[in-house]
């Protein structure tokens, strides 16, 4: 990789020993993806729950942390994905503290370099969403994809320690969809139905992840026609697709700003479609789900609720009560979680009973204990990403549109 | 005669073990017990198996970030593949392997889950990119 003369004085430890490290490791990853040089980032957003730190990674961020500042404070603004635990509501959900101190521990560590704990992977609709061509180095597959494709922004998936890295380096290798080459469409999907739900928005994601071969795949998807999808129905859509297919672009032919035409999406001819048929989504949603009508656990997040979906969700539970033997979690950011205290949303969400939780996800919360200490085996969601990852923890998931989860939440069975 | 398979120059150091191998593919998040040192996804090809001190071979890298930690998290413990050899790596697992030194090819000039089987005993030598089978050096 060719450095510039400000790379080469931190390749050279004039700026401790921290940035010296972490762009040897940058350049370790650049030189595997054969980048040419590096790109500076205007923001990084990092990874880092302490379920996936464990105590080797917080014990690493608090070693950084003890540096002294000038070594060890961010270059440029860095905000966090969210958290393994909810700091207030922990107890009503039987997270063990153990986890909790952990996080505490890591969440002390970040405040220490300077990182802006946002804790949401929903920066995009809620914190500063990108521009088009701006260079990033975001930590959240849904994040990533959503950033890419909806906004014409450029970020690969960066690890929380590449995130890191690029926060205390202010760049990142230019490999992957910083270049204009790889950002061109690979795939041509076509839709005949459109989805109507933000859970058949995912279950189409998942559609579209499954044929995914590697990370450079690019699907251009046709045949949504009609009124702009939501925001909230990309976001699912995205996330579903990146989480089924690690995929981290996709273009939406007349709805995603690098896709006005089909032609416009690919290099050369359009080549011939894969087709996404009239039943397939409904078959997708079918083959999840249940033996039996059982139910334990609803869960709204992966990826965490804007402040509509948090009006939808409290719409669906005015006036009801959950049933006595399942548990409705409801998980935001604290911004929305705010925002939805102060119009009265949360209070008619918890009123019905469910627990809404804020600054974090579900899978990321030791989600195989937090099923253990609950008795919480049988899941439903709205969430095709959630459904798609959480039989891993044990857990038998059931993917449903909003409404019949909380019907089924209600009824204290599936409907 | 050592049959050495070409592929991507990797990461980490080079290293010397037996196979685990399936046609299915990788994330160390959704697919793994990390505790207990098993894949747990229930449609994984793997599930079930024990991958501690294999040589994984898979064929690409899937969803989840967390890798990127999880790597360094689970060598600490001694929970750890030995080696990962992967049609198509992401960055996830690339900045993974930076992160943990751990041994990571991918690329290679043949389908590497079909090249090599569960039991080959091979020598991994990310510097080069090559994977040699029966632990003879190139």
């Amino acid at each position: 990789m060719q450095l510039t003369e400000h790379e080469k004085a931190i390749q050279a430890g004039e700026m401790g020993p921290a940035r010296q490290r972490a762009l040897a490791q940058q350049i370790e990853v650049g030189a595997f993806f054969d980048a040419e040089d590096f790109v500076p980032v205007t923001q990084a957003h990092v990874m880092a729950d302490a379920e996936s730190l464990g105590e080797p990674g917080v014990q690493f961020l608090e070693a950084l942390a003890a540096m002294p500042a000038d070594q060890r404070k961010v270059r440029i603004p860095t905000i966090t994905d969210p958290r393994g635990a909810d700091f207030k509501a922990y107890r009503r959900i039987n997270h063990d503290p153990a986890f909790v101190e952990l996080e505490r521990r890591a969440d002390a560590a970040f405040r220490a370099l300077g990182v802006l704990m946002t804790d949401t992977c929903i920066n995009y609709q809620t914190m500063m969403p990108p521009v088009r061509g701006e260079h990033l180095a975001m930590g959240d597959t849904g994040v990533v994809i959503y950033s890419n494709s909806v906004q014409g922004a450029r970020t690969n998936y960066e690890g929380g320690p590449s995130a890191l890295a690029a926060a205390l380096t202010g760049r990142t290798p230019r490999y992957g969809f910083h270049l204009d080459e790889r950002r061109r469409g690979t795939v041509r999907v076509e839709v005949r139905r459109r989805p109507e739900t933000w859970t058949e928005w995912g279950a189409l994601g998942g559609l579209v992840g499954r044929r995914m071969a590697s990370y450079y795949e690019v699907p251009v998807i046709d045949g949504i026609d009609g009124p702009a999808p939501t925001s909230d129905d990309l976001k699912h859509f995205g996330a579903a697709l990146a989480s089924y297919g690690s995929t981290a672009l996709f273009h939406m032919v007349g709805v995603t700003p690098e896709a006005p035409c089909l032609g416009a999406a690919f290099d050369g001819a359009p080549p011939p479609p894969a087709v996404i048929g009239e039943d397939d989504i409904t078959d997708f949603l079918a083959g999840h789900g249940a033996a039996d009508d059982a139910l334990d656990v609803v869960v709204f997040a992966a990826p965490q609720l804007s402040l509509l979906e948090m009006e939808r969700c409290a719409a669906l539970l005015r006036g009801r009560q959950i049933h006595g033997d399942v548990a409705l979690l409801v998980a935001t950011n604290p911004e929305n979680k705010h925002a939805a205290d102060r119009m009265g949303l949360t209070r008619t969400m918890e009123d019905a009973g469910a627990i809404v939780l804020e600054g974090v996800c579900f899978y990321q919360m030791h989600a195989r204990e937090l099923g253990e200490a609950n008795g919480w085996t049988r899941l439903m969601t709205n969430s095709a990403k959630l459904a798609n990852i959480i039989g891993g923890y044990g857990y038998e998931p059931v993917l449903a549109d909003m409404e019949r989860c909380v019907d089924s939440a209600v009824a204290g069975r599936i409907v | 005669m050592a049959t050495v398979i070409q592929g991507h120059a990797g990461i980490g150091p080079a290293v010397s073990g037996e196979v685990l191998a399936a046609a299915d593919n990788f994330s160390a998040r959704y697919d793994l017990d990390r505790i207990n040192g098993v894949f747990s996804r229930p449609a994984h090809k793997l599930c079930g198996e024990s991958y501690v001190g294999k040589v994984l071979v898979l064929n690409a890298a899937k969803g989840g970030v967390a890798t990127a930690w999880m790597l360094r998290e689970m060598t600490s413990r001694d929970m750890a593949p030995l080696a990962l050899l992967l049609n198509y790596a992401n960055p996830i697992i690339a900045q993974g392997a930076a992160f943990a030194e751990f041994p990571l090819i991918d690329r290679f000039e043949t389908d590497i889950t079909a090249a090599i089987s569960t039991g080959d005993q091979v020598r991994v030598d990310p510097a080069a990119g090559t994977v040699a089978i029966n632990g003879e050096a190139s």
